[in-house]
């Protein structure tokens, strides 16, 4: 297919059975006139990350994901073996900072002429000189403990205070450090310093069998299990070129829509918490533990665990099932009804939610803010809407956005995702096609590469793997939404008072641990 | 009107709450001399303080899901707090990553005396299937057990509430195993 983006005509080939995902070889040296023709077009980029690939006879490489009108563009540069660069893109799409800095520490790649150089994942684990997902990373190198001594940004001036929050907050969430500073109870400034949760995750993918890398890759981050289990599937079965049965297409997306149904009863009820109504806790998360709970009963998992499986799912659902589910689908829609009008008829949740932690639409498009938090920015991008793969083709999903921004508008799409997941579950249960749940993958002989691309429940995830011709993994990459908006809560908390950032944080509800890898 | 909604939520739904689990002793791992004193007075109340060091977040739901109505844990006295020197118990999820490793011996010497650890999950606890698949390498220390002293283990990836729930009983339990 012939594409134009700005004045750059392509030649994009669509991966093999991908949907909507092209990829091309691109001279590194030409990323930055390409990703300036994406933002012209209105796009973004969704993930850059970086490979060795010496031991393929080549140097390293530098990888894109790209977001446009004719979908995902996954662009591959070779790279120096020697002195593996390429140009900053930070400059052109802010949301690459982080993502160029973890992969300068985990592979030595660097992006020449970024303005921000220092280490992101790297603490003092290891060595400033060794990178882990380097092919020829010696493990048995003792690990250093020096301190992180992260050269934070201060903040000075006639009243201004410091307060280092983290890394182990007062609840229960994911450790993170968040360095505030403040004139009295307003926030000047927030800066994030994340990577606690680092578990060399992209390392221990190498060497792999297919199998127990979909298990590790739906522990990149729990809470979106499905979402990463189907897009490492989805890249392992277009790498390898097989084909899934129908049935268990339609299963994985009811996995997936169940899995954003939890979520979102779980962060409801929190943000309900987190103004003091605990009402709203205790009910939202009735729902929620009754929804686990048949989860558990129907799939013996209650988060589906280990349900999606390369070539299909693990478990099929009898159709005595699929009708529990419905009445089960149809109480919770009713509850949440129920439930809605409460908080909007709530003055001081209302009082709180609105005009509290406001991401314009402007600085969400500059930033790339994404998923549901970015819908609620007026970002308007859902997968499952613009480029639907199968079953989504045949669902057509009503994606919810909003203008403001603000605390209350991350919930007011919560609320109305809820409502189209709940339609989506029981029209998937209604149109469940028969047949096998699993076929085995084509045997693999050669190297072979593929990307997935799930619309999960925070937003876009992408797992893009490389199998090698001993048919075990060599590169698998996870992308968490998390990356692109973390820096939006640095800037959303900005003139906010201290004690509303746990309400603007639990509103964008990140993840630590998908960041962190 | 928000209030009238609520009551009428509140008496429409009732009580939820199921009766509390028993402690779980098997899944002890060091049995300790305690005062029968303190064990009296721990057998009533509890608090928690929660570290993830590192774990892929699972575990954190179901700890959550603990807060929720089924298992009323506050009546139970079982209560999670914000500082380590309000608590009696740990609770440490994940394989143990280096990046938190100094923070997590930091909390547990943060602790006052008498103390108990739970270690949460198949990688804190490095058990099942799931215990091996972070494993330990540049970026990980691998069971909670390896870092700081721990008395119990609750596997399951991740453990239900009521698993979590029977290991934190076991915990402050005055029962022998």
């Amino acid at each position: 297919m012939e594409a134009h983006l700005g004045d750059i005509e392509l030649t994009l080939t669509p991966q093999e059975g991908g949907g909507a995902i092209w990829r091309f070889a691109l001279e590194a040296q030409r990323l930055p006139s390409f990703a300036r023709a994406i933002r012209e077009e209105g796009g973004q980029l969704l993930a850059l990350w970086g490979s060795d690939d010496r031991h393929l006879e080549r140097g390293f490489a530098v990888h894109v994901a790209f977001l446009s009108s004719v979908g995902l563009i996954w662009t591959t540069s070779d790279l120096d073996p020697e002195r593996p660069a390429y140009p900053d893109l930070a400059c052109i799409f802010p949301q690459a900072d982080r993502m160029q800095r973890a992969t300068f520490d985990l592979l030595g790649i660097r992006a020449d002429g970024a303005v921000d150089e220092r280490k992101w994942l790297r603490h003092g684990a290891w060595p400033a000189d060794a990178f882990p997902l380097r092919k020829d990373f010696d493990a048995s190198r003792p690990a250093s403990h020096d301190t992180d001594a992260y050269p934070f940004i201060r903040v000075e001036g006639d009243g201004v205070h410091e307060i280092p929050v983290g890394p182990i907050h007062a609840g229960t969430i994911e450790p993170g450090h968040f360095r505030f500073s403040i004139i009295g109870d307003r926030i000047l400034k927030l800066e994030e310093r994340l990577g606690y949760t680092h578990k060399g995750t992209e390392k221990r993918f190498e060497g792999l069998d297919l199998d127990t890398g979909a298990r590790l890759a739906g522990r990149v981050s729990g809470d979106s299990h499905s979402a990463y289990a189907w897009a490492y599937c989805l890249a392992v079965e277009t790498a390898t070129a097989s084909a899934v049965p129908a049935r268990a297409v339609w299963l994985r997306a009811l996995f997936l829509e169940m899995e954003r149904v939890a979520n979102h009863l779980g962060d409801l009820g929190y943000l309900g918490n987190d103004v003091a109504l605990a009402f709203g806790f205790m009910q939202f998360w009735r729902l929620k533990e009754d929804w686990l709970r048949l989860t558990a009963r129907l799939f013996g998992h209650r988060y589906l665990f280990d349900r999606i499986v390369p070539g299909g799912v693990a478990l099929d659902l009898a159709d005595a099932g699929k009708a529990e589910l419905a009445a089960l689908a149809d109480r919770i829609e009713t509850e949440v009804g129920e439930l809605k009008a409460v908080y909007d008829e709530h003055a001081g949740l209302q009082d709180r939610f609105a005009n509290t932690g406001i991401v314009k639409p402007d600085l969400a498009a500059r930033m790339g803010l994404t998923g549901l938090a970015g819908r609620a920015s007026a970002q308007a991008w859902d997968a499952r809407a613009q480029f639907p793969q199968a079953p989504y083709d045949e669902l057509d999903v009503n994606m919810a956005t909003a203008r403001k921004g603000d605390v209350l508008a991350r919930a007011e799409v919560r609320f109305a995702e809820v409502k189209e997941s709940l339609r989506l579950i029981r029209e998937i249960l209604r149109r469940l096609p028969a047949g096998d749940i699993r076929a085995p993958l084509a045997p693999v002989s050669r190297v072979c590469e593929g990307l997935g691309w799930v619309e999960g429940w925070r937003g876009d995830i992408l797992v893009a793997v490389r199998i090698g011709a001993d048919g075990r993994l060599d590169r698998v990459h996870a992308h968490d939404p998390s990356w692109q908006n973390w820096p939006l809560v640095e800037l959303g908390v900005l003139g906010n008072i201290v004690p509303d950032f746990p309400l603007i944080n639990k509103s964008f509800n990140l993840s630590y641990s998908g960041q962190d890898l | 009107m928000a209030t009238h909604l609520i009551l009428q939520k509140i008496f429409k739904t009732g009580i939820v709450s199921e009766p509390a689990p028993e402690a779980d002793l098997s899944l002890r791992v060091r049995e300790r001399e305690l005062h029968a004193e303190i064990l009296k007075v721990f057998g009533q109340a509890v608090s928690i303080r929660c570290v993830d060091a590192g774990s892929c977040n699972g575990c954190e739901l179901e700890i959550h899901a603990l807060g929720g109505p089924h298992y009323n844990i506050e009546g139970l006295g079982v209560k999670f707090a914000a500082s380590p020197r309000h608590v009696d118990l740990l609770l440490v999820t994940g394989p143990v990553t280096r990046n938190l490793e100094v923070a997590l011996k930091r909390t547990y010497d943060a602790i006052p005396e008498p103390k108990w650890v739970v270690a949460m999950g198949d990688c804190g606890c490095g058990c099942g299937q799931i215990g091996d698949l972070f494993g330990e390498n540049y970026a990980t220390r691998g069971k909670v057990s390896g870092v700081i002293p721990v008395d119990v283990e609750v596997p399951g990836c991740p453990p239900t509430p009521e698993a979590l729930l029977r290991g934190i009983l076991a915990a402050v339990s005055g029962k022998a195993r």
